[in-house]
């Protein structure tokens, strides 16, 4: 029977090894806040993580918890004029690219950093055809090229991304491809300009699961020939799971937890972690008599409480976690979470102040 | 146990024209949106139909809500043949069966107060005072964890969870013998799908109601579904008890989604098919088993003929010349 089975992809498939290197990404006390009618809005409120190369690292989080913010501040796209960085400093490749003026980003964006969006039938233009648009966008990177060079690079691109017949897809229009291939040719225009960070931003959502399955190995594979650096924003556990090395764990504009995958799943340290990871109902597991939920709603962004922002949900919550913003605390693994619970344990050393 | 059968598909079919010109529209094709399916709800239990998008799972719930009329088959509930019904009965059916759907910002009027929208089912169909009408949203509010005194807001000052919650009591208002769930958490996030699906779970239980479930998350699936069948380009391919089949997948469409659904497990080691290729167009289907263009076990009699759904293991039914 195997040797049927050509039409899995199985066969000649292997997982591509992991070849992390230095720091490219290092993002220090970034904090966006959006300038409302309501007040101010605290969406990102003093980020610090690093990204190196080749690694993908997983941000996870409710709707509203600040997840995309993040990803359009890391672009500079945060929508104007409400939203402002108010602090914080983002080094790309060692430069803090907060201090380019907006000019240049132009060359930081597609180059350096580009992202992919949830939505592939936003992302492209419904009047041009693929190639038109791939053209455009690599005319940004390869100045000198005549068109005709620049047309086969994007067939090229296109060939890399897994769409078939790449020649004949350039001529295509958008609404003449299927969700997986518009997300593939999304996903070709954002690796075009040989970029170091890739922010994927629920990019498998709209994709059906066997698609969705397909569209994760070929950002794999992408990964392991080219060495780019992937942040994955999700809400899906299984993806995380499946794609990341490490994730952040955001909770009402914060990073709550962070570490790497396999400790986040088996032994998560921040209350609101072991609440996510147990409100996830799982597919191998026999039938469940009642799933965990945590109750209640997160807090308004425009009014977060001085304390611990979990604290009204919280099972294990004091009088401390309503006071005061609790400090990060960090292990010898890497691992860190901003939890009161964790302090005076022995193998967790404070590394922030507290009600910062 | 055998529960008792509460509704029955019998050859189940619904095919779409494919029209071409504006004013004379010639009939060019049929979209086989469902073709030929068999499946029975017992009371108080749930049917899941899973697949991937464009494979019928909405158009059969569609079908059983009567928002569309099949081409050919027939539905039954208990007794009645759904399709054929008028006058007082038809009003029945519809307190007799009702809707959750996915989307609670858009399944509720933004314009009428949370009372209205949920007493709405039962002052259209029934003959109810309007006293006994908001009696039963009070009750109903409160079975479905919101506070009595909530009636009287619109749905804009509730979050996504209590809104699917709203949505939930529109649909047990008439006391339903079936409520057609259509994706009922996936809009929502995980820690507030936690929620609805305890909450549907528990509903169930206090109401004895039927739940048809159409999902794509097969972890969902397993914890709310007693039966589960998967579709696949407007057929019934597989389908067993839940518990069954996630243990024993026999069809090679199933072997494929279930290893492409992912689990919260980073060290999971399961076997991973990917499959080539799309879903191909429902208008012009594959020929002999739909599935055969993207099966890695396609052998000749695939293309040419029509697999039998044939029964491996008690109430596990497959479609698949490998069998």
């Amino acid at each position: 029977m195997t040797s049927q089975a050509d039409n899995y992809q199985a066969e000649n498939y292997y997982e591509p090894e992991k070849n992390i290197g230095e720091v490219v990404l290092d993002v220090r006390d970034l904090r966006t806040y959006l300038y409302t009618r309501w007040g101010i809005t605290k969406a990102v409120d003093g980020l610090n993580f690093q990204v190196r190369a080749g690694e993908t690292l997983g941000i996870v989080g409710e709707s509203g918890c600040g997840k995309s913010m993040t990803a359009l501040t890391l672009l500079r796209l945060a929508p104007k004029p409400a939203a402002r960085i108010v602090s914080g400093e983002i080094f790309l490749d060692g430069e803090n690219i907060l201090e380019r003026p907006e000019n240049e980003m132009r060359f930081v964006r597609g180059q350096k950093i580009s992202m992919i969006l949830q939505d592939p039938m936003t992302s492209l233009n419904p009047v041009f055809t693929i190639g038109n648009q791939m053209v455009e966008a690599l005319g940004m990177y390869y100045q000198e090229e005549q068109q005709r060079g620049l047309r086969d690079r994007a067939v090229d691109i296109l060939r890399r991304m897994g769409v078939a017949a790449p020649e004949r897809r350039v001529m295509d229009f958008p609404h003449q491809m299927s969700g997986g291939m518009k997300q593939r040719v999304v996903g070709a225009m954002a690796i075009a300009g040989t970029p170091r960070v890739l922010i994927c931003d629920e990019p498998t959502t709209a994709l059906d699961v066997t698609i969705q399955a397909q569209y994760l190995r070929l950002l794999k594979q992408v990964q392991a020939e080219s060495g780019v650096s992937i942040i994955f924003i999700t809400h899906d556990m299984g993806v995380v799971a499946k794609m990341c090395d490490r994730a952040l764990v955001m909770y009402a504009g914060r990073v709550v937890e962070q570490g790497d995958i396999r400790t986040l799943f088996k032994n998560p340290s921040h209350p609101y972690t072991k609440a996510l990871m147990a409100s996830v109902p799982s597919m191998e597991e026999k039938h469940v008599d009642k799933l965990y939920s945590i109750e209640g709603q997160p807090p308004a962004l425009f009014d977060l409480p001085v304390g611990c922002r979990f604290a009204n949900r919280c099972e294990f919550v004091t009088d401390k976690c309503i006071e005061t913003y609790p400090p990060s605390f960090a292990n010898e693994q890497g691992h860190s979470a901003d939890c009161w619970l964790l302090e005076g344990q022995s193998e967790w050393r404070q590394v922030t102040e507290a009600g910062v | 146990m055998e529960q008792d059968v509460l509704l029955q598909a019998t050859d189940l079919t619904k095919y779409f024209p494919v029209t071409k010109g504006l004013v004379l529209q010639k009939i060019i094709g049929w979209v086989q949106a469902v073709d030929h399916i068999n499946f029975t709800i017992r009371r108080g239990q749930t049917l899941a139909l899973v697949g991937e998008s464009g494979c019928g799972k909405t158009t059969t719930a569609k079908l059983i809500l009567r928002l569309e009329r099949p081409t050919t088959g027939q539905i039954t509930l208990e007794t009645a043949d759904v399709h054929n019904l008028e006058g007082e009965e038809l009003k029945q059916y519809h307190t007799d069966v009702s809707a959750v759907f996915q989307d609670p910002w858009s399944s509720l009027s933004p314009r009428m107060r949370v009372r209205d929208i949920i007493s709405e089912a039962l002052v259209v169909n029934q003959k109810v005072t309007t006293k006994e009408a908001y009696d039963r949203v009070d009750y109903l509010l409160e079975s479905v964890g919101l506070r009595a005194q909530q009636a009287t807001l619109y749905p804009h000052e509730f979050s996504g969870g209590q809104r699917q919650r709203l949505a939930v009591a529109s649909a047990l208002v008439g006391n339903p013998k079936l409520i057609c769930l259509d994706e009922p958490v996936s809009a929502l996030d995980v820690s507030i799908q936690a929620q609805i699906m305890n909450l549907l779970k528990d509903l169930q239980d206090q109401f004895n109601v039927g739940y048809l479930l159409v999902a794509h998350n097969l972890a969902t699936v397993r914890y709310l579904a007693h039966e589960v069948a998967v579709m696949y380009l407007g057929e019934i391919v597989e389908q067993a008890e839940t518990d069954e089949l996630y243990d024993n997948t026999l069809h090679p469409y199933t072997k494929a989604l279930f290893s492409a659904a992912l689990t919260a497990n980073p060290d999971s080691q399961r076997e991973e098919i990917i499959l080539r290729g799309e879903v191909p167009s429902p208008i012009n289907p594959p020929s002999g088993c739909r599935f055969h263009v993207r099966c890695p076990y396609a052998m000749d009699i695939c293309s040419q003929e029509i697999p039998e759904r044939k029964e491996l293991a008690p109430g596990h039914f497959v479609s698949c010349h490998l069998y």
